[in-house]
């Protein structure tokens, strides 16, 4: 920082085996910089796994990302860019020594984080209702569509256990109905018959609609918490820098236009920004 | 305050906060966009295209790349670059077993 040295030739924010606040301040953030690229491979090792599965088992993916709220993805990557802005209007606040400023956003920044963690638990809480967790866990069920679960169950168990009742929109057209229906007629409708215009529909109204489960379905939920989960983490650990920095703040530590600490948390929040808008395009916006 | 500055330290306008939280802002709305347009198997290269394009407005002026030390950014994009080798190079290794691996998927078998 500009901040130079006291009229005693001590800056109390100057640690003694640094020559400058200068010099103590670019360290900071190089081994900031550091952390982040270990983040990054930390991340990495998900990413890599995503790629390799996706690229074998496309199928998985779209199956899977269709039990995704695309709404409430793109609303949490809103808040998580919302706390990217307040972030770095926090740097300014702590460069200028706006202390109100920087207090507001902090909390501001955290304010975020929180609604951030409220929308993942109602993601988290729907999943888990409908047993759509990780390998190990998944057991898929859905209480409306119980029914129409118990006949499918006899007429295909291919993958291997229960048989996929999703969303309303997905079941319906899906062929795992049973065909012993009373109402319904044998013969097809004529733009599917053999003469028909139309190839013979079997994964329900949209081609991007996967309605029969795939096997090994369990591989997109693990993938997705683990990737979600840790992201979660992250964003917990930055409500809890966010904090330290309200405290350093109210005890008037940032007075002195000492910003250091709160640039490097704020770094910290901007990469885990960074990590979501690719989780949102990598998970929920399969197509 | 920034007249003497010494490098390193780059105190962003409101407007620049807010300008690049506009731009952030329509990305995201042209991702979503973009993803209900079926463009085949370009849909994942034209995502990940925005995707970068918001990283790269985060990381340049939110995170002060653009007038930090270029070491720093050396640091951060060679993350990326081992980043890129470690899938680059898993992907190349699947690709060749895989299609052994799965029946009746396997279109590279023939030749």
């Amino acid at each position: 920082m500009t901040e130079h040295h006291n009229a005693d030739g001590h800056d109390p924010n100057l640690a003694h085996h640094f020559e400058s606040t200068e010099q103590q301040f670019q360290a900071s953030k190089l081994g900031m910089w550091v952390f982040l690229a270990t983040e990054i491979l930390f991340f990495g090792g998900l990413f890599t796994a995503y790629s390799v599965f996706r690229s074998n088992h496309p199928e998985i993916f779209i199956f899977g990302h269709q039990f995704l709220d695309k709404n409430l993805g793109a609303l949490n990557t809103v808040i998580l860019i919302c706390s990217s802005l307040t972030a770095a209007w926090a740097v300014r606040a702590a460069q200028l020594k706006q202390i109100g400023m920087l207090k507001l956003m902090i909390a501001l920044t955290m304010l975020c984080a929180f609604g951030f963690m409220g929308v993942k638990a109602v993601e988290y809480n729907s999943k888990w209702k409908h047993g759509l967790l990780w390998a190990g866990k998944y057991d898929p069920h859905d209480e409306d569509h119980a029914a129409a679960e118990a006949g499918a169950a006899g007429t295909e168990a291919p993958v291997g256990g229960a048989q996929e009742a999703p969303d309303s929109e997905v079941a319906e057209g899906s062929p795992s109905v049973p065909p012993a229906d009373a109402e319904r007629s044998a013969i097809s409708p004529a733009a599917e018959g053999p003469s028909g215009l139309a190839s013979p529909s079997t994964t329900g109204e949209d081609e991007h609609e996967v309605a029969i489960e795939p096997a090994n379905a369990q591989i997109y939920f693990s993938i997705y918490f683990l990737m979600t989960g840790l992201h979660g983490i992250h964003v917990l650990g930055g409500i809890a820098a966010f904090a330290w920095l309200f405290v350093c703040a109210r005890r008037g530590f940032f007075d002195s236009g000492h910003f250091t600490r709160v640039d490097m948390v704020a770094l910290y929040w901007h990469l885990v920004d960074l990590i979501w808008i690719y989780l949102f395009l990598l998970l929920y916006l399969v197509d | 305050m920034s007249e003497h500055q010494s490098s390193g330290v780059h105190i962003a306008s409101v407007k620049l906060l807010l300008t690049v939280w506009v731009g952030l802002m329509f990305g995201t709305w042209l991702t979503v966009s973009a993803s209900n347009v079926d463009l085949g198997s370009l849909n994942i290269w034209v995502g990940l295209a925005i995707a970068t394009g918001k990283a790269m407005l985060v990381g340049l002026y939110y995170m002060h790349l653009r007038w930090d030390k270029p070491f720093n950014a050396f640091i951060f994009l060679g993350a990326f670059f081992f980043l890129f080798l470690f899938i680059g190079i898993t992907m190349m290794d699947s690709a060749h077993y895989q299609p052994a691996l799965i029946p009746g998927y396997a279109p590279g078998m023939g030749d």
